[in-house]
């Protein structure tokens, strides 16, 4: 056991393709479905990549309507998934507003609307260009809103690390929690990028699906035939609270935020490091920061984007951090069934992770075909995995442009 | 357009804009006191009543609508 103040998960919320709550989602992934559909919107024509896992889902009903129009949809969606997630833990008339934190992030924040504005302001003139237009592309925005949603006064913080987002939003919570700056944090992160800019410049780049004639199996981590990423939106939120809280009021304990480790490749803006040094060094932080030792790890939810480079060099990390009892461990990529929500992904596979925990089940992961022998892991792959032992140790990879590795470790209670 | 039409349109905006339930919109209601339009959405119910009306309210003019008729009574007169 770690030496640190434990702080455990006492709250969930989800905003996929896959479904607008934990439950839904859960239950598509385990159904083996996918959310990624065609992009068949007029401004899609001519992209290269038109696969996208959008939501379709009316949220209009949960958000109040003059606040909803003053939000970017990534914001829309990080305050619904963060409203279930407090709801869920039943919070809020607990826990006094300035013991009350947020860290909630997103990878690249209002461009949806920065191009509304920009197409405003060139069609229109400077002065049609709506007054809100500041606070809600600032990258902050999620964490502001939600701050003022839940009266947060212990502070609000919103990391930024491209797709590690929402797992160092967890890593950040729970360290204002060890710091003693607050009994209860909001964390997570949101995406809504689905529009021609963004997918325009992520297939500039290369690197997403061009698997346009088959929508649902264009995410395909660990396959051969694997292409590129493919763009998906959505939200995940976690309440988390001190242990001695949440005993205290007798909460809903999910499982436990056992620890987290961070690092930095300083080896390419966009490209993993093909050793996997910097993101093996993440794993065994976190599993350093938990108090465990590498043979404890029994499950991995992995990074793994369907991009040839980058499923490759997380495995080979994996291998490098856990030699021989990489055998041990069984890996699932979640993104197979919900495409890729960039900051978005590190929240909402972490609640997937605690899903997989609590239910004693690791969901398979789809679309794999023609598994690449390259891919040097135990991926479960034709039927969902049961778990056993009555202790887990999981560990959630997110790995983002810069460099940016995050572990969390999450341990069962 | 009429008072009376203005009036109603007005209605319109500060709900969709404000968030102003219809029936607490009235001639001598205070944007900032009564109905509690802060600057920010001061500016959003300018605009969207420009762009209803087709007219242009100066921001040194803004300054001087603190009721909804004063507003309702600047559109009459200059559209």
């Amino acid at each position: 056991m770690s030496a640190h103040t434990r702080v455990v998960v006492t709250g969930l919320g989800l905003v996929t393709p896959l479904g607008t709550d934990v439950a839904s989602t859960w239950q598509a992934v385990l159904a083996g479905k996918s959310g990624v559909r065609a992009l068949h919107e007029d401004w899609a024509v001519d992209l290269s990549s038109k696969v996208a896992g959008a939501i379709d889902a009316d949220l209009s009903g949960v958000l109040d309507k003059v606040a909803a129009r003053r939000m970017d949809r990534s914001t829309q969606f990080a305050v619904v998934a963060a409203k279930q997630a407090v709801a869920d833990a039943d919070v809020l008339a607990n826990v006094d507003p300035i013991r009350l934190g947020v860290a909630f992030g997103t990878g690249i924040g209002g461009l949806s609307t920065v191009m509304q504005q920009m197409q405003i302001l060139n069609e229109r003139g400077p002065d049609r260009v709506n007054p809100l237009t500041v606070p809600m592309i600032m990258p902050n925005a999620a964490a502001a809103l939600i701050e003022l949603e839940i009266g947060a006064q212990a502070g609000a913080h919103a990391p930024v690390s491209a797709c590690a987002t929402s797992a160092e939003a967890i890593a950040w919570g729970t360290q204002m929690i060890r710091d003693n700056r607050a009994d209860v944090v909001v964390v997570g992160g949101t995406e809504a990028v689905i529009n021609r800019l963004a997918m325009a410049a992520f297939s500039a780049m290369r690197a997403m699906s061009t698997r346009n004639d088959d929508p649902a199996t264009a995410s395909r981590p660990y396959d051969l035939g694997r292409d590129g990423f493919v763009m998906s939106e959505g939200a995940g939120a976690l309440v988390l609270e001190r242990l001695t809280h949440a005993t205290a009021r007798g909460a809903n304990i999910y499982a436990e935020i056992a620890g987290f480790g961070m690092t930095s490749d300083a080896h390419h803006i966009a490209a993993p490091d093909p050793a996997g040094a910097g993101a093996a060094r993440a794993m065994l932080a976190a599993v350093v920061d938990a108090g465990a030792t590498t043979t404890d790890v029994l499950h991995l939810n992995a990074h793994a984007t369907s991009t040839p480079l980058g499923d490759i060099a997380e495995a080979a990390a994996v291998r490098k951090a856990f030699g021989s009892h990489t055998d041990q461990i069984a890996v699932t990529a979640p993104k197979s069934s919900i495409g890729h929500t960039l900051g978005g992904a590190g929240a909402i596979e972490s609640i997937l992770t605690i899903m997989s925990i609590i239910n004693k089940q690791i969901p398979r992961t789809i679309n794999i075909s023609d598994f690449d022998s390259k891919v040097n892991l135990d991926v479960v792959i034709n039927e969902h995995r049961a778990i056993s032992n009555s202790e887990i140790l999981a560990l959630n990879n997110s790995f983002g442009f810069g460099g940016h590795n995050v572990c969390v470790a999450i341990r069962n209670y | 357009m009429n008072t009376e039409e203005v009036m109603r349109e007005m209605a319109v905006i500060l709900d969709e804009v404000a968030g102003v339930a219809a029936d607490q919109v009235a001639m001598d209601k205070s944007f900032t006191d009564d109905l509690e339009v802060d600057s920010l959405s001061m500016v959003e119910v300018v605009m969207a009543a420009e762009d209803k009306f087709g007219v242009k309210i100066p921001d040194e003019e803004v300054k001087n609508l603190r009721t909804v008729g004063d507003a309702v009574n600047f559109i009459v007169k200059s559209a």
